[in-house]
C-alpha cells in the first residue's frame, strides 16, 4: 500500500545526519507511491533541504532557536508538519531528541510510537520489529492509529541516494519552552564516532581497571585511528572506566561496522543490542562458555593481558 | 515538595539468556523458574532520586505507585523500605495487556487522585520492554515539563534543576514545577534498605486503587484501550557458530586470527 511518509530530520554542520539520510532510504521503500517529505529545523536548514535524499518536499525553518533541541520547539513545528504532509507514517532517529520526540509526538497526535525499531516494513499493513527484553527478544507491532510514529535506530536502512527535496515549506520560527537549557557539556571521543567507524574495539569489566583501557585504545590505533573506534561495555562505563558517550548496547549506541571486537565482555543481551547487526564479531574472553561466543566468528579464549598486545604486534606485522 | 515514583515490577533482567523462553501461541515470556519478579532497576534509581531531594528538603514527602499483579506490591514494599511514605497499587484486571498509552492513562489518572504532587520520577524505561516512554506519555497527559535520562535532578532554579546525558555529552535543563523527570544509570546507585527497614516497610499498608476508584472507563485502558499492538514476541537467531583460535601461545593464536581478518579481506 502506498504511504504518505514525513521523515523528522536532525541536522549536523549544515547537512542532514547519515541517521537522517538512512530514514529517508527507508521512506523512500516504505512509501511505495506515497510521497516522502522531511522536516529539517535549525540554521541552514533550508539549504540542506537540497541535500535530503528522496524527499519531494521539505518542511523547514531556518530558526537558530531550533539548534539546541528544545522539544516543545520541535513538537509545535513537527505538528503542523505532520497536518501538512498528510503522513500516515512519521519517522524519527532513535537519538537523544528521536527518544522525547516520538512518545510526545505520539501524544499530542492521539496515536501511538513503536520505539528502537530495527525493521519496518509493509506486509498487509506496516509492522514495526524492535527488541525487547533487553534483547533477548524481538516483538513486532502494528499501529491502529494514524499516523503511525516510530523511532528507528541507526543503520537500520540503507541511505537514500537521489535528488534532495525540490519544494520547500517554511515553518514557524522557535516558539515557548517551559524547560529551559542552561549549560552543555560535549563528551566527544577526539576523531572517529562509534557509530562511524568501520571497526568498533570495545573493553568491558573484564579489563579489570580503566588502564586497560589504554592497550584497547592501542588496539585500534593499530587498526588505524581513520578507520577504528574504542567502545565499551555499560558495567565499564558505570565503574567510570570510559564515558557513557562510547557505551555500546540497549541503553548506549548502536554500532554496525564491518569489525567488532568484544575484549573481555561478557555478551550480555543488552550489550549485544548494540552489536550484534556487526558483519564479523571477534571475542576475546578467558571463559569458554561467555555468551559472546554465541555471537562471534572469531573467538580468542584467554587473558586478555596477555592477547591484546599479541594482537597489536600481529597486525602491526601484517601491514 | 511532594514526588510520586513510579515503579514497575518486571522479570529478573539479569536472567540467563538460556533460561529466557517465550511461549510464541500467546506471545508472552514463560517466567524462569526460581527466578523472582525484581523491581525494575531504573526505578530503583529514581526511587533514590525522589529520596535524595526529600532528605534535602524538609517536609516533603515520597509516593510510590505500581500498575501490575499482586506481586508487585513487592516493588512497591522495596520502594518503602529505601525510605518513600505511601504506596499505591494499580491493580485491575482491566488494566492487563495494555500498551504504554493505557499504562500513562492509569498511572496518571493515580497522581491526579493522589492530588498536590510536584513532581513525577520515572526510570528511564523499564527494562522489560524498553519502550522508554511512559514517563513522557504521563507527562503529555498532565500538561506538564518533562526532562529525560537524567543523571542529576535537584530542587534549584525556577523549579528543578537536571542534568541529562545526551549520545553526545551532557545538558543542564531547568524546569518549572511540576514536572516529570526520568532518570538514568549514570544517577548512580540505589540505596541498599537495612533489615529494620525492611521489616518496618513490611508492616506498612499499600492502598489499592481499581479501574472504578479512578475513573477510568474499561475501554481507554489495558488491552481495549491500547494502541500499539503486540503481533508477534519471538527469540532471535544467533550468529553462527564461533571458531576458535588455536595455537600454543597468544602470539599464535593473535596471528591465526588476523591471518582469518586478512583473508576475509576485513583488515
Ligand atoms: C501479555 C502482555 C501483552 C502485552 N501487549 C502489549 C501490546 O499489545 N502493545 C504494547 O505496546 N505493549 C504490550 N505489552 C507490554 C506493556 O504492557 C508495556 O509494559 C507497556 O507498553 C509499557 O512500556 P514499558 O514497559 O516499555 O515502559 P517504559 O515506557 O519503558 O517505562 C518507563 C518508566 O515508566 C514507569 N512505568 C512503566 N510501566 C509502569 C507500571 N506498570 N507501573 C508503574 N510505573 C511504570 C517506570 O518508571 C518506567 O521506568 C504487553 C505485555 C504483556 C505482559
Ligand atoms: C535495562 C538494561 C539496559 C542495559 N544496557 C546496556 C548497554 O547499553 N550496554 C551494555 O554493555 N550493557 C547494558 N546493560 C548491562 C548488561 O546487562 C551487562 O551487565 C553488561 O553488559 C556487562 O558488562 P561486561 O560484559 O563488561 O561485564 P561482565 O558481564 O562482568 O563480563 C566481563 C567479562 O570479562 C571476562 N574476563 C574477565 N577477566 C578477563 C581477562 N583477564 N581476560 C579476558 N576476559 C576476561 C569475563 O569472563 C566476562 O565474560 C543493561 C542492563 C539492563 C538491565
Amino acid at each position: 500500500m502506498a504511504h504518505n511518509v514525513l521523515v523528522v530530520g536532525e541536522l549536523a554542520g549544515g547537512s542532514p545526519t547519515s541517521t537522517t539520510l538512512e530514514l529517508l532510504g527507508g521512506a523512500q521503500g516504505l512509501a511505495a507511491g506515497g510521497s516522502v517529505s522531511v522536516a529539517l529545523l535549525g540554521t541552514g536548514a533550508s539549504a540542506a533541504a537540497a541535500k535530503a535524499a528522496g524527499a519531494s518536499k521539505a518542511f523547514v525553518s531556518d530558526d537558530a532557536g531550533y539548534d539546541a533541541v528544545k522539544a516543545e520547539q520541535w513538537l509545535a513545528a513537527l505538528e503542523v508538519a505532520v497536518d501538512q504532509s498528510g503522513a500516515d507514517l512519521v519517522l524519527i532517529a532513535q537519538s537523544s531528541a528521536g527518544r522525547e520526540i516520538g512518545p510526545r509526538l505520539a501524544a499530542r497526535k492521539k496515536t501511538a510510537v513503536a520505539m528502537d525499531c530495527a525493521k519496518i516494513e509493509d506486509a498487509g499493513g506496516l509492522k514495526f520489529t524492535r527488541p525487547a527484553y533487553g534483547g533477548n527478544a524481538l516483538a513486532t507491532y502494528s499501529i491502529a492509529t494514524s499516523p503511525a510514529i516510530a523511532t528507528v535506530r541507526a543503520k537500520s536502512f540503507e541511505e537514500a541516494t537521489g535528488a534532495g527535496a525540490g519544494e520547500v515549506v517554511q515553518l514557524p520560527a522557535a516558539g515557548a519552552s517551559r524547560t529551559n537549557i542552561t549549560g552543555m557539556e560535549k563528551a566527544v571521543s577526539a576523531g572517529l564516532q562509534i557509530t562511524d567507524a568501520t571497526v568498533v574495539v570495545s573493553g568491558g569489566r573484564g579489563l579489570g581497571a580503566p588502564e586497560g583501557f589504554k592497550v584497547v585504545e592501542e588496539l585500534a590505533a593499530a587498526i588505524g585511528n581513520d578507520k577504528a573506534a574504542v567502545g565499551a561495555s555499560r558495567a565499564a562505563v558505570d565503574l567510570g572506566w570510559y564515558p557513557p558517550s562510547q557505551q555500546v548496547g540497549l541503553t548506549g549506541k548502536v554500532v554496525n561496522p564491518d569489525l567488532y571486537i568484544a575484549v573481555a565482555i561478557s555478551g550480555a543481551s543488552q550489550h549485544m543490542a548494540g552489536c550484534s547487526g556487526s558483519k564479523t564479531i571477534v571475542a576475546i574472553n578467558r571463559d569458554k562458555d561467555a555468551n559472546i561466543f554465541g555471537f562471534a566468528k572469531y573467538g580468542i579464549v584467554g587473558d586478555w593481558k596477555a592477547i591484546v598486545p599479541a594482537l597489536i604486534e600481529e597486525i602491526k606485522k601484517a601491514k | 515538595m511532594h514526588i510520586v515514583v513510579c515503579a514497575k515490577q518486571i522479570p529478573d533482567p539479569e536472567t540467563p539468556p538460556s533460561a529466557f523462553k517465550i511461549d510464541a501461541a500467546n506471545n508472552k515470556v514463560i517466567p524462569a523458574q526460581g527466578i523472582a519478579p525484581v523491581l525494575s532497576q531504573f526505578d530503583g534509581i529514581a526511587a533514590e532520586a525522589a529520596l535524595r531531594i526529600k532528605e534535602a528538603n524538609a517536609g516533603s514527602k515520597v509516593t510510590v505507585i505500581s500498575m501490575g499483579a499482586e506481586s508487585a506490591q513487592a516493588a512497591i514494599k522495596q520502594v518503602l523500605a529505601m525510605g518513600a511514605d505511601e504506596g499505591v497499587l494499580l491493580n485491575d484486571p482491566a488494566f492487563e495487556d495494555g500498551d504504554s498509552h493505557t499504562t500513562a492513562t492509569v498511572l496518571a489518572a493515580a497522581i491526579k487522585k493522589l492530588g498536590n504532587v510536584d513532581a513525577v520520577f520515572c526510570g528511564r524505561q523499564a527494562a522489560d520492554w524498553d519502550m522508554g516512554q511512559v514517563g513522557l506519555l504521563v507527562a503529555e497527559d498532565l500538561g506538564w515539563p518533562v526532562a529525560i535520562i537524567a543523571k542529576g535532578v535537584a530542587m534549584g532554579g525556577a523549579g528543578l534543576q537536571v542534568q541529562r546525558v545526551l549520545e553526545n555529552g551532557f545538558e543542564s535543563l531547568e524546569t518549572p514545577l511540576p514536572a516529570v523527570v526520568t532518570v538514568s544509570n549514570e544517577f548512580g546507585e540505589p540505596r541498599y534498605p537495612k533489615l529494620p527497614q525492611i521489616m518496618a516497610a513490611a508492616k506498612k499498608t499499600v492502598t489499592n486503587w481499581k479501574l472504578g476508584d479512578l475513573g477510568l472507563d474499561a475501554g481507554a485502558v489495558g488491552k481495549a484501550g491500547s494502541r500499539l499492538k503486540l503481533e508477534k514476541l519471538f527469540i532471535p537467531e544467533k550468529g553462527g557458530k564461533v571458531e576458535l583460535m588455536e595455537g600454543d601461545t597468544p602470539q599464535a593464536q593473535a596471528a591465526a586470527l588476523v591471518a582469518r581478518l586478512q583473508a576475509d579481506k576485513i583488515l
